[in-house]
């Protein structure tokens, strides 16, 4: 099972990543632990500079702006 | 269809934007006596309150939206060519001075939202990025930005919206010398300090025309997403002080011959909270009614780059002393704005 995390402050770009994400995993039938992490201290040690980022077990997978659909299916896809 | 569309915008990116901009151009010739012609069959006179806020309304929305969807779609071409973590490996090492400027006029370009002001902020500094040249870009940043710059060229034209600009950097500019002259890395909160220091490397990949496109789409659905019931509020505001509020009747609230109009301006815009989008265009119909342009301005600058909520934020990563010297330092770059225009003007 993946662990995802998405790091941000809760601006309205954050909580359609999550949506996102959970709708493309939704879609691919994989199950998520899908975490928001707001604590900034946290978000700072994965480096990120420009939130909202995408944690993926532990690796930065992307940061700043939103996701695209295809950057976020190419996530779900690689594992299979 | 989406398919075909989508291919077609891969292999003729150059085509696209050229079919684009001249929609808007045709769009933009076309939206403006439409929304005369739309006021004068309106059942009421232009010379009635009603008529004159009406006018406003009509006349402006469309302009500025149309206006602000092309600029933001052009920034946001623009703004892929310098994401945070090629600005940092910009500014990273450099020494105070030359590297100011180039902050603030980075601030200008590279993309920012306010939620990742303070990611940004531990990212800088991080990485050796001076404190003195973070802060000209955190001022810079949130002050002189694409809305700002597009609603005051609409609404008061490009001499105007040049003033602003330069007026802005310079004030972020010198604020952040100040600031690095000050020494105040102290005030930094500890556990900011204590973080491991980070490499400045600017990833490099090949960035093709279709997708800078891309971020200028993505630019307008986010940013013109966000502003606009602002901006139609605005608008909707300062239409109302169009047709209501008499004539001259700032003048003796924010005149230029009142000394205490500018301070008390700034403060005014400090605990208020809203974007570019939505004061600007109260600003214009203050202006019409007699405020005087220095203290307007101030009000304008006060409001977008000292807003309580960034400063809350900002908390958690400096200090109170540091904060205050921001607040002071900002300030006192403001009044001068403020009081120099009403003096010159």
């Amino acid at each position: 099972m993946k662990q995802i995390k998405v790091l941000g402050r809760g601006c309205s770009n954050c909580r359609n990543t999550i949506q996102l994400i959970e709708e493309v995993a939704g879609a691919h039938g994989e199950p998520i632990e899908l975490e928001k992490v707001e604590d900034i201290q946290v978000i700072a040690r994965y480096g990120v500079m420009s939130t909202p980022g995408v944690v993926i077990d532990g690796t930065v997978v992307h940061a700043g702006g939103m996701p695209s659909r295809d950057k976020v299916e190419g996530w779900f896809s690689s594992g299979n | 269809m989406t398919a075909l569309a989508h291919r077609w915008t891969r292999e003729h990116p150059q085509l696209l934007l050229l079919l684009g901009a001249g929609l808007w151009l045709v769009l933009y010739r076309t939206l403006i006596p439409a929304s005369e012609a739309l006021v004068s069959l309106l059942p009421v006179t232009r010379e009635s309150h009603l008529g004159s806020a009406l006018q406003f309304f009509f006349y402006d929305t469309p302009k500025v939206l149309l206006l602000l969807t092309g600029i933001v779609f052009v920034m946001g071409m623009i703004n892929s060519y310098f994401t945070p973590e090629r600005t940092r490996a910009l500014l990273a090492g450099r020494g105070a001075g030359v590297a100011n400027a180039m902050a603030a006029s980075l601030g200008v370009v590279t993309p920012f939202c306010s939620c990742s002001a303070v990611p940004l902020f531990i990212g800088f500094v991080q990485a050796g990025v001076p404190l003195g040249v973070t802060f000209s870009f955190l001022i810079a940043a949130p002050m002189v930005n694409e809305v700002a710059l597009t609603l005051l060229l609409a609404l008061f034209g490009w001499k105007i919206a040049l003033l602003y600009l330069s007026l802005g950097l310079t004030i972020a500019i010198v604020a952040g010398w100040i600031i690095g002259r000050l020494r105040l890395e102290a005030y930094l909160e500890d556990w900011v300090r204590e973080l491991p220091p980070a490499q400045a490397l600017s990833d490099d990949g090949t960035v093709h025309l279709q997708d800078r496109i891309e971020s200028g789409v993505n630019n307008v659905r986010d940013v013109v997403g966000r502003v606009w019931p602002y901006i139609v509020a605005g608008i909707g505001i300062g239409a109302a002080i169009h047709g209501y509020v008499p004539q001259d009747f700032m003048a003796s609230i924010m005149g230029a011959d009142r000394w205490w109009s500018v301070p008390l301006a700034v403060l005014m815009g400090i605990p208020m909270y809203t974007n570019a989008a939505g004061v600007i265009p109260i600003v214009q119909a203050l202006l019409a009614k007699g405020a005087a342009l220095g203290t307007a301005l101030a009000f304008m600058m006060s409001v977008i780059a000292l807003s309580l909520p960034e400063m809350v934020i900002l908390r958690k990563v400096l200090k109170p002393r540091l904060i205050a010297t921001f607040i002071a330092v900002v300030a006192c770059g403001i009044l001068a704005v403020g009081y120099v225009f009403n003096a010159v003007l």
